[in-house]
């Protein structure tokens, strides 16, 4: 038999998240992400761990908040509403700086919305859901290999910045079932001089805190914060690029998305349309200086979208609007077909000659 | 699969993710072939995605009656079953196929049908086995989920199918690697591998094969 198994997204974020090493799961059921709740609960037991249901989104990651200042790996996931409910304690734990994975299987909104898969989390995600100035660093899994392969980074990414990272991903790719090959990992031992283990008497008290009370120390720490932020921009941007060699259109899409227009580059490209596709694989920090390279070179971009176009600002910002940008979305839990894409193309290579 | 006598009510129940709908539906296809009536119907009140409604238009244009809640792929994430599914176990006119939830938690609401099945006592409760799902990787822990269905939904499994697979990329090699271990669970359970059932894409040369017609995705990329 191979080492490969069959796993849906949401199974293989959980199992990855224990390979990372994370012992600490906290979350409420909400479709479509409750196989993930539902895997913890039997896994940890059986390792060691500790799995809770906590009696709200707002519970749980507050007690996420809690282990994560302990040092220890520590993860919650939700889908959209559960998500919002969550936002104040984001905000919390990036003021505190703490690491931590929180987990967004995105559904149809605003408001209670449907379960079907969106990407309308976009701008919750990557330009802070919560209050006052913090970024998480947020990756998007396009398989359910990267659910899993983007779920362990996330853990190191979020220890080597004490930066909170999400996993934004969304219903299609939580639900649907791929082969999997998890790899066995040693987890980045990352040292937490700062964390809450007990003084022993042997220290001074470590305190961790997002309360400052003096407004110039708060600046600074926020300055501070963001030169951290700047590195994050320099060195772990990731993206993908299909086809873009020869290209003179461009598909901007990433997620689930992005393999409904792989797809519709193929077909467009069989009809003569030389198009390219860019994949954001982090949407914060966004993959603008590729885009930029690619606005030198290619005629117009297409967004693709499962929300009322909300990456397609990040685009526009990243070539400074020196290309005509033009939005390919389906809304709401639908998903566009590789021919409604295709469409989109064509009548871009049509129009922008 | 030609050796195969099926009974009036044919289930099938496993850990969730192991194919059951995939099966149903080319099961009831299958039997079509042999029978005038046959009906299938939706158990899953878990799962909201991928469901037996996905193939309605495969079902409808077999003749085949499917029986799903009207809020399947919908938005409306409500458990609730069809006031027909009584008619299946009732009426006893046609043969049925149950496609039942996954895991013990799916088959709950198979229960509350469990009194009529076991009254008439002409029914095949089918355990789906794939080894290449993480918490079902071998015939013990397998074993284990039989366990908790049957305590679940008050039927105890009368036999198995091999649905072994690893998604697109199986190969034929993947599925025989799997036969044994298929064995070991019969052996274990006292319970026939009925068929083993692969993609058709596959050829795989064995006796008893229930060969899949899978549904195409949007998603699933076709490289060149």
């Amino acid at each position: 038999m191979k080492d490969k198994v069959l796993m849906k997204g949401n199974e293989a974020i959980a199992e990855a998240a224990i390979k990372a090493g994370c012992r600490h799961y906290f979350g409420y059921p909400i479709t479509p992400q409750t196989e993930i709740a539902a895997y913890m609960a039997k896994r940890m037991p059986k390792i060691g761990g500790t799995f809770l249901q906590a009696e709200s989104e707002i519970a749980a990651i507050n007690m996420v908040y809690g282990v994560a200042a302990c040092g220890l790996r520590v993860m919650t996931s939700s889908s959209s509403p559960g998500v919002s409910l969550k936002q104040e304690g984001i905000s919390y734990i990036a003021g505190a700086d703490l690491p931590a994975l929180i987990v967004n299987v995105q559904r149809g909104g605003p408001g209670l919305g449907g379960i079907q898969p969106s990407q309308s989390d976009y701008f919750q995600a990557t330009k802070g859901g919560g209050h006052c100035d913090y970024h998480l660093i947020v990756l998007a899994p396009a398989s359910v290999q990267e659910m899993a392969d983007l779920t362990i980074k996330g853990f190191d990414l979020a220890d080597k910045y004490r930066v909170p990272t999400m996993l934004l991903s969304d219903g299609t790719l939580g639900q649907m079932m791929e082969p999997v090959e998890l790899p066995d990992v040693t987890p980045v031992k990352v040292e937490k001089p700062w964390a809450v283990t007990g003084t022993k008497n042997e220290r001074e008290h470590n305190i961790v805190n997002s309360l400052y009370l003096k407004p110039e120390i708060l600046e600074k720490t926020n300055i501070e914060r963001y030169e951290r932020y700047a590195l994050i921009e320099k060195e772990e941007v990731m993206y993908e690029e299909f086809m873009m060699d020869d290209a003179e259109y461009c598909v901007v899409a990433y997620g689930i998305a992005s393999r409904v227009s792989k797809n519709a580059v193929l077909k467009a490209r069989a009809e003569g349309v030389k198009v390219g596709l860019i994949r954001p694989i982090t949407l914060w920090p966004f993959p603008a200086d590729a885009l930029k390279k690619a606005s030198d070179k290619v005629k117009a971009f297409v967004t693709v979208e499962l929300s009322m176009g909300q990456m397609i600002e990040d685009v526009r910002l990243a070539i400074e609007c020196k290309k005509p940008v033009v939005l390919c979305n389906r809304t709401g839990g639908m998903i566009p077909t590789p021919e409604e894409v295709l469409e989109s193309i064509i009548n871009l290579a049509k129009e922008v000659k | 699969m030609d050796n195969y006598t099926p009974k009036r009510v044919t289930l099938f129940a496993g850990h969730y993710g192991s194919g059951k709908t995939n099966i149903a539906v080319n099961f009831a296809l299958w039997l079509k072939s042999k029978v005038l009536n046959v009906k299938i119907a939706d158990l899953d009140i878990v799962n909201p995605y991928f469901r037996t409604k996905d193939s309605a238009r495969v079902l409808d244009n077999a003749g085949i009656t499917l029986i799903s809640s009207k809020y399947a792929n919908t938005n409306v994430d409500l458990p609730a079953l069809p006031e027909q599914t009584y008619g299946l176990v009732q009426r006893r006119d046609s043969y049925a196929v149950l496609d039942v939830g996954g895991d013990d938690r799916g088959a709950y609401a198979l229960g509350r049908y469990a009194p009529y099945i076991l009254e008439e006592n002409d029914y095949e409760m089918v355990f789906v086995a794939n080894f290449y799902r993480p918490l079902t990787a071998n015939a013990e822990e397998a074993l284990e989920v039989m366990r908790e269905i049957e305590g679940a939904c008050g039927i105890k499994f009368t036999a198995i199918v091999n649905n072994s697979n690893l998604g697109n990329i199986t190969t034929a090699d993947d599925v025989r690697a799997t036969l044994s271990e298929a064995e070991k669970l019969s052996d274990l359970s006292g319970l026939p591998v009925i068929f083993t059932s692969v993609d058709e894409k596959i050829n795989v040369n064995e006796n008893n094969v229930l060969k899949l017609t899978l549904q195409e995705k949007y998603f699933d990329i076709k490289e060149n």
